[in-house]
């Protein structure tokens, strides 16, 4: 059975980065760009997997493990402080919300 | 296996920019979780078994019902957003460019560096047992760290949705 060489994932995964990378800067719906985080999240972790299995070493595998925990805490603590903010506005365009502005 | 490939391929990319193309926040859901799952079918093909199970399980189970939960609680009886022009409007145009020179960039340097074909590797490489032999032993220490980060997580969320007044 031949293998999809380690390029193809790399190519594929940078792709997935810049898509995710584009959304969160062209969108401004908070959930929406937090969704584009978690693309860019799994473009990493897919190369992670990639390298893991070229270089033959499960370290690689733990790293994705590790990334997908972080990304689930990060994802609870980002959508705690969105509905934070969504209790006390009525817009929910991440352009208004400047309160943090110096 | 490539056939495989270029299947998964073609659904993450589509799915990837239905997630950051839909105006309702519903539809990036449902588009991330196809988006997963053709993630952890590409996992499999990578002989990560046990990532593919984490990434069902954890990804589209957990987190994008979460997910689902916040656009539930915000959406009932709002305003659509994005409706006008933001303040920042014209940063479209310079993001897309800017990714399509990323892009360009890391594709070259994706064939320069790592064009060589795939090699063979061991069969039972990516099994559950050589993955939790990995974790608990080699890499114990991460794995005790994420547990904290978890308890700092929760602990960090549980304060800020519990705190009755905040202002804005």
């Amino acid at each position: 059975m031949p293998h999809v060489p380690l390029a193809g994932y790399l190519a594929l995964a940078s792709a997935l980065f810049v898509i995710g990378a584009i959304g969160f800067l062209v969108r401004r719906n908070p959930l929406t760009m937090l969704m584009s985080i978690e693309l860019m999240w799994n473009a990493g972790n897919l190369a992670f997997a990639a390298f893991a299995r070229s270089f033959e070493d499960m370290s690689g595998q733990i790293f994705v493990f590790i990334v997908i925990t972080v990304a689930a805490a990060e994802a609870a603590i980002a959508l705690a402080i969105v509905v934070m903010v969504f209790r006390h506005r009525a817009d929910v365009d991440v352009d208004e919300i400047s309160i943090m502005r110096g | 296996m490539i056939v495989l490939f270029w299947i998964c391929a073609f659904v993450l990319l589509i799915t990837g920019l239905a997630v950051i193309a839909s105006r309702q926040p519903v539809h990036s859901v449902v588009s991330l979780i196809v988006n997963f799952s053709a993630l952890a079918v590409l996992f499999l093909t990578l002989s990560a078994e046990f990532l593919a199970m984490m990434q069902i399980i954890i990804y589209a189970g957990a987190i994008l019902v979460l997910f689902l939960f916040v656009i539930a609680l915000l959406t009932i009886g709002n305003q659509p957003v994005e409706t006008g022009r933001g303040k920042l409007a014209f940063q479209a145009v310079p993001a897309v460019a800017a990714g399509a020179v990323a892009l360009g960039t890391i594709w070259y340097g994706v064939r320069v560096a790592w064009s060589s074909g795939a090699q063979r590797i061991s069969p039972d490489f990516g099994s559950v047992s050589l993955f939790g032999s990995a974790l608990l032993t080699t890499h114990v220490f991460a794995f005790e760290v994420t547990a904290f980060v978890l308890l700092v997580a929760i602990v960090g969320v549980v304060l800020m949705a519990a705190r009755k007044e905040v202002r804005f």
